[in-house]
């Protein structure tokens, strides 16, 4: 079984005549350590679909696993405990916490969510930031770093509880070309690293010819593969 | 719990102006409760004391129903030998007891032979009046201020009553007094003092020996008509009323209701209105502390949450747990509490010795120069500082339960 599989997955909002199919009816399987990529035009519901796969929201109908877990069947606090065991999560906005450093930031899952003892946390957080190149900024706060510095700090929080799988809403958006192309390098670097599987939902073009797999979204019906420019594979669906 | 603090504490310190005003106000507001406690409660006590060891005594024994006839001082309502006898062993049986008072009172005419006016008259033995009443010495302003000044043939005078008449100490007076029989009786006495009126009942109470009561009013028997009585422990002043009052037996007629009452100062003297009064203001002043802390906290972190729906989404969406969330918004709640009650209690000691320091001095009643000495009690300084505490926590439970159940693909998508 895949990191995530989808089978006749529903997401719909309101009731009568104001009833929205977000998504309706999709099947997909991402597997470990995949680079794949939820795409299509604004509404066509990638980000719902990603707030589902990052048991955010509740599917309305058909059966979604991640990490062998059916979470359509999973209660509010137990979406919260196992979101926090198996999915790390990358912003457009970075969504650092403002009053804590680098370092901090970075520590976070391991002291609020998990309970992992201190030293082994330090030397966690200490590797992940090293990983992605933050090692002297460690003790800035979010104020006081750039938006590449943000999202590669971004990228550790979500990495540190060794996640199965990464989600990343727009994790480009805010940055120039220059920075986007580290921060995907950096990515595919840690996937190889860790077996983490990445999951974008993304418009950038750049990060598109990166993935391994592009699922194309219209409005709420994945309508077939592309080509990924990065040796990614067509996804026929 | 350390995570959860360092983060409450950094978040506090994100706006610090806004912090600062809350804690301010919260010290405010703490200041205002604990020096009034000082100040009032200094007062409160010091007026208690003038009161009871002056001439009321802690606790007074009566016959039941003589109370209510208090103002016509009846003799037929006097404590028999035999009574008296069940108070003398009950008090003896007593050890919180200090020391007691027989006293005899009656109502009386007073006259230097040229004029004549009506005064009210306590029959004492000197040495167990001095020891009850330990203040009633120093209200002697003219006369020997010591035990010569009630010796038998002695009155001690009220000044309103030296004063109208223009009689001083060795000047010779006469009471005449009507006994319990009807029969009228006088007899001579020297001044042997002036007494400085006390505030509340007593303006016109006069001081002689017993035997010399008892001679005047032709008593055989060894009546008395109250026991004023100084206990050693003031806090156990009810309690130990009511251990007294189950000594002794029970009225034919009203089974429950013992034939003799202890009524505390409270019951005895109208400032007993005013002491209340003084506790009434200081609840008062409570409920306002409580709803200062509770106002500000409350609105800080209601404004918390909602200017960081976004950042507490993020934290939801990591998997952190609402317990924790919840917790964390109610310890920053909880460290604004703390921060305005320690500055609370600070400025107040600072006042508080401030007021020791400037010596102040005030009049109450007709008595003068009293010094004003704001005491602090620990434990209510605790009480209160735990008061703030635990309204702090209460005014952030609202806003922090709200923040636990978000929704964090709502709050994420908040603008």
């Amino acid at each position: 079984m895949g990191v995530v599989e989808a089978k006749g997955l529903v997401k719909t909002y309101g009731e009568g005549d104001a009833r929205v199919e977000a998504i309706r009816g999709v099947d997909f399987a991402i597997q470990e350590a995949e680079f794949a990529a939820f795409a299509g035009p604004s509404g066509s519901g990638k980000t719902t679909l990603l707030n589902l796969v990052g048991c955010l929201d509740r599917p309305t109908g058909g059966k979604l696993f991640v990490a062998g877990e059916d979470v359509s069947r999973l209660s509010w606090r137990q979406r919260a405990r196992f979101r926090g065991e198996n999915i790390g999560f990358v912003f457009q906005n970075f969504n650092l916490i403002a009053v804590l450093t680098a370092f901090e930031n970075v520590e976070y899952p391991l002291c609020m969510v998990k309970s992992v003892p201190p030293e082994r946390r330090r030397q966690k957080v200490l590797e992940l930031l090293e990983a992605v190149g933050m090692m002297e900024h460690k003790d800035r706060r979010p104020d006081q770093l750039s938006g590449g510095q943000k999202q590669r700090v971004a990228i550790a929080r979500a990495l540190v509880t060794e996640p199965k799988l990464v989600l990343a809403d727009e994790p480009t958006a805010n940055l120039d070309k220059e920075t986007s192309r580290t921060i995907i390098s950096l990515m595919k670097r840690l996937r190889e690293h860790t077996g983490t599987a990445f999951v974008f939902s993304t418009h950038d073009a750049r990060l598109l010819g990166e993935v391994d797999k592009i699922f194309t979204l219209e409005d709420g019906k994945l309508n077939g593969g592309i080509n990924s420019q990065g040796g990614g594979h067509v996804e026929h669906l | 719990m350390w995570n959860t603090f360092r983060i409450a504490a950094r978040n506090l310190l994100r706006y610090k102006r806004r912090t600062l005003l809350t804690v301010g106000l919260i010290a405010l507001g703490t200041v205002f409760v604990l020096v009034f406690m000082a100040v009032a409660g200094s007062f409160k006590n010091m007026m208690i004391r003038q009161m009871t060891d002056s001439f009321i005594g802690h606790l007074q024994i009566h016959r039941r129903g003589y109370l209510a006839a208090i103002d016509n001082l009846p003799l037929h309502m006097n404590m028999n030998a035999k009574q008296m006898g069940m108070v003398d062993k009950a008090l003896a049986e007593t050890p919180e007891i200090e020391s007691y008072s027989p006293r005899i009172k009656f109502g009386a005419a007073f006259s230097n032979f040229e004029q004549t006016t009506n005064i009210r008259v306590n029959g004492v033995i000197p040495e167990k009046e001095f020891a009850t009443c330990p203040l009633l010495v120093s209200r002697i302003t003219e006369g020997s201020r010591d035990l010569s000044a009630l010796e038998r043939g002695k009155i001690l005078v009220p000044e309103l009553l030296a004063r109208g008449l223009g009689v001083k100490p060795g000047d010779t007076v006469v009471l005449v007094a009507t006994n319990k029989d009807g029969s009228v009786n006088g007899k001579t006495f020297l001044v042997g003092g002036v007494l400085e009126s006390a505030t509340g009942p007593g303006g016109r109470d006069g001081y002689i020996h017993m035997e010399d009561a008892r001679e005047l009013l032709r008593m055989s028997d060894s009546e008395v008509s109250e026991v004023a009585i100084r206990i050693r422990d003031f806090s156990m002043l009810d309690s130990l009323a009511l251990q007294l009052e189950a000594k002794f037996p029970s009225m034919p007629n009203m089974p429950g209701k013992s034939m003799l009452e202890v009524s505390t100062w409270e019951k005895l003297s109208p400032f007993s209105s005013i002491a209340r009064m003084i506790d009434a203001l200081a609840l008062f002043i409570r409920v306002i502390l409580v709803a200062i802390v509770l106002v500000s906290i409350m609105n800080v972190m209601v404004m918390a949450v909602y200017e960081r729906i976004r950042e507490i989404g993020t934290m939801a969406a990591m998997g952190t747990l609402p317990g924790k969330i919840l917790s964390l918004f109610i310890t920053e709640g909880l460290l604004i509490g703390i921060l305005g009650g320690l500055a609370g209690w600070l400025l107040s000691g600072i006042i508080v010795v401030a007021l020791r320091l400037a010596q102040i001095r005030f009049s109450f009643g007709r008595q003068e120069n009293l010094l004003l000495v704001p005491s602090w009690d620990l434990l209510q300084w605790c009480a209160i500082f735990l008061v703030v505490m635990v309204v702090a926590v209460l005014a952030s439970l609202q806003p922090a339960w709200k923040a636990s159940r978000m929704e964090p693909i709502d709050a994420l998508g908040h603008v």
